[in-house]
């Protein structure tokens, strides 16, 4: 049978039996949550040895009905979700405690799984954005969970962005379907192809720039990025880590792929899609320099790692681009397989440490009750293990070898600099630097250092809490040393299916 | 080619109140005509003068089939509005817990993070 409806509905079904439930079973989200993560963190793992797939929804084939599509990108994307809601589950069983309504954030988070799993699966324009809403609406209220006057005005914030960006969506989506009449992302493909094959349809250039921009915002590229640095923070942990991990690429980064790559056919090389690789590579470029610097100056320890979130996604963005350029002027295969292969093993990567990272963000503060990186100092000597953690991911976010984040970045830079953009590679070089001098600054002000007041009281955080950390600093080292392996399995089909865009229209429409 | 013009203009002017306008019932008066400029604009990709609904009944003469409009688009719109009613209520629950906190609608008020 094929599995790919149920990575939507087992979460939709949860979010919908967890708040009903607990109406007489008050620890039915406690229960109920971590073992239905934990079956779709199995059944995305298992999907790696499948071959890629299509279902038809209601058994009407397309370009008719709704077509749910699992690819190698999409699979890379699957594994990231459900295996980071799991560990985040798994941490807020302890975490959450301080909150009340958890039956309520429960079922917001599966229901955000749900939304996740729907873009990454979906086929159809439509259908991506109606799952992509899903997803947002749901984030929306976690980031405002807290209730507090903080938290309301970046959830009001990141709601009122989030809704320009889906009108801009839904705008780009009407026009599509304006010119190509589908709705279907393998037949737009084909219908884009073979209508205009030489030529850009200016329509359709306005619907690029309306999806640039709308994905750009939920990936919080830096035009569009002023949301993110108050909703990350302002989120309970565990939902920080899920935003910052996941929601931004499967809703930013992963759309922009697919439109860009399979939709609109970069990789066939077609007339403007040099313009929207171009903005790609600016916007990356853009989100790599304000990140970085606006990351240094930052003593909120999440806020921090919310700057450095735009940065990374930067790196990700980057390697996408510079495969899309190279490949719509027609440029060596192998130079924009190597660039493309750098952003997503940089996305993959990103899923670990930074989840990492904010879950530890948690049980810091969790444990001394701060997350202001003047109080913190010497956590090493309190919490042997949230330190050990923390700095793991720390090194790999920073490059330096051999974790994870120093490969994707080395792959990310080669391409860059064989694909003649000097000058972008020397400034991406400088900018790993300044990533690494604002991680040696957590290091000394939260791990290292003197012991402080707040600090002295602490103690290591029970063990629900720590293994999450601990699952993810293996798959930081992990993931750099275990290239072989993780490789030709995870990331190289997903990089084929960016380059390949007739094998998807092939696999689609039969 | 004018009807599409306007509901750009549409879409402009809720725009322009989401960002100018301090007060945040009238910021989410703004999305609410974007999001109603977009509607529009999708209804008109499928409209057709002279239009008939799209049922297929026997016998039907060849002509009537192609004044059909086009009912995929009216679905999509109709998803669109429950959607835009989610987001709304969303919105004004939000809008009134933040009234709760400051006793005001005033953004430059409620505003303290930095972006």
């Amino acid at each position: 049978m094929n599995p790919l409806p149920l990575y939507v509905a087992i979460p939709l079904g949860a979010a919908f039996l967890i708040p009903l439930l607990g109406v007489w079973w008050k620890k039915s989200g406690e229960t109920l949550a971590p073992l239905f993560t934990l079956i779709l963190a199995i059944m995305a793992i298992v999907q790696v040895t499948r071959p890629a797939a299509v279902y038809h929804m209601g058994g009407w084939a397309p370009p008719v009905g709704i077509a749910l599509v699992s690819d190698g990108l999409s699979t890379l994307l699957l594994i990231a979700i459900n295996v980071v809601g799991f560990l985040c589950i798994l941490f807020s069983l302890k975490y959450m405690q301080m909150y009340t309504g958890l039956t309520k954030y429960y079922s917001l988070f599966m229901l955000m799984v749900a939304g996740m799993n729907g873009v990454v699966v979906s086929g159809d324009l439509f259908n991506l954005y109606v799952f992509l809403e899903v997803a947002s609406i749901a984030s929306y209220a976690l980031v405002a969970f807290g209730v507090g006057a903080e938290e309301l005005e970046a959830g009001f914030k990141y709601l009122i962005l989030g809704s320009v960006a889906s009108v801009m969506l839904l705008f780009g989506i009407g026009t599509v379907y304006a010119v190509t009449g589908s709705l279907n992302m393998a037949d737009v493909a084909q219908e884009i192809a073979m209508r205009f094959g030489g030529e850009m349809n200016p329509a359709l250039l306005l619907a690029g720039a309306f999806f640039l921009m709308g994905f750009g915002l939920k990936a919080a590229l830096v035009p569009f990025h002023a949301w993110l640095p108050d909703a990350h923070p302002s989120a309970p942990a565990p939902i920080s880590a899920m935003l910052s991990g996941v929601v931004i690429k499967s809703l930013g980064i992963y759309a922009i792929c697919r439109i860009f790559f399979n939709v609109y056919g970069i990789s066939t090389g077609s007339a403007g899609s040099v313009i929207f690789a171009n903005a790609m590579i600016a916007f990356a470029i853009l989100s790599i320099i304000v990140g970085g610097l606006l990351a240094i100056g930052q003593w909120d320890y999440k806020r921090l790692l919310a700057y450095s979130s735009i940065g990374q996604i930067g790196y990700v963005m980057l390697g996408i681009g510079v495969g899309a350029r190279v490949l719509a002027t027609g440029g060596q295969l192998s130079i924009a397989g190597l660039a493309i292969l750098g952003g997503l093993f940089h996305l993959f990567n990103h899923v670990a440490f930074k989840s990492l990272l904010f879950l530890s963000s948690g049980a810091i503060q969790h444990a001394t009750g701060t997350r202001d990186m003047k109080q913190l100092g010497g956590l090493r000597e309190r919490m042997p293990i949230t330190s050990f953690t923390t700095n793991m991911a720390a090194l790999s976010i920073a490059g330096v070898p051999p974790f994870s984040g120093f490969w994707s970045k080395l792959l990310i830079l080669i391409a860059t600099i064989k694909a003649g953009h000097i000058g972008i590679a020397i400034v991406a070089i400088i900018f790993a630097f300044v990533t690494l001098i604002y991680y040696i600054k957590v290091q000394r002000e939260i791990i290292y250092g003197t012991v402080s007041n707040l600090v002295e009281k602490a103690r290591e955080v029970p063990a629900l809490m720590y293994v999450p950390l601990i699952l993810l600093a293996i798959a930081c080292v992990g993931m750099g040393l275990l290239y072989p392996v993780v490789g030709p399995r995870v990331l190289e089909p997903a990089r084929d299916a960016l380059m390949n865009s007739a094998e998807y229209i092939q696999l689609v429409l039969g | 080619m004018t009807v599409y013009f306007m509901c750009i203009v549409l879409l402009t002017m809720g725009l322009y109140c989401l960002v100018a306008k301090k007060n945040i019932v009238k910021k989410i008066l703004g999305i609410v005509i974007m999001d109603y400029a977009v509607n529009l604009y999708i209804i008109i990709v499928g409209y057709k003068t002279g239009g008939v609904a799209p049922i297929i009944e026997p016998n039907m003469p060849a002509a009537t089939l192609e004044r059909f409009v086009d009912p995929l688009t009216q679905a999509l719109v109709l998803t669109s509005i429950v959607i835009g009613l989610g987001v709304l209520s969303l919105m004004v629950a939000m809008c009134i817990r933040l009234y709760e906190k400051h006793g005001t609608f005033d953004m430059s008020v409620i505003s303290k993070l930095r972006g």
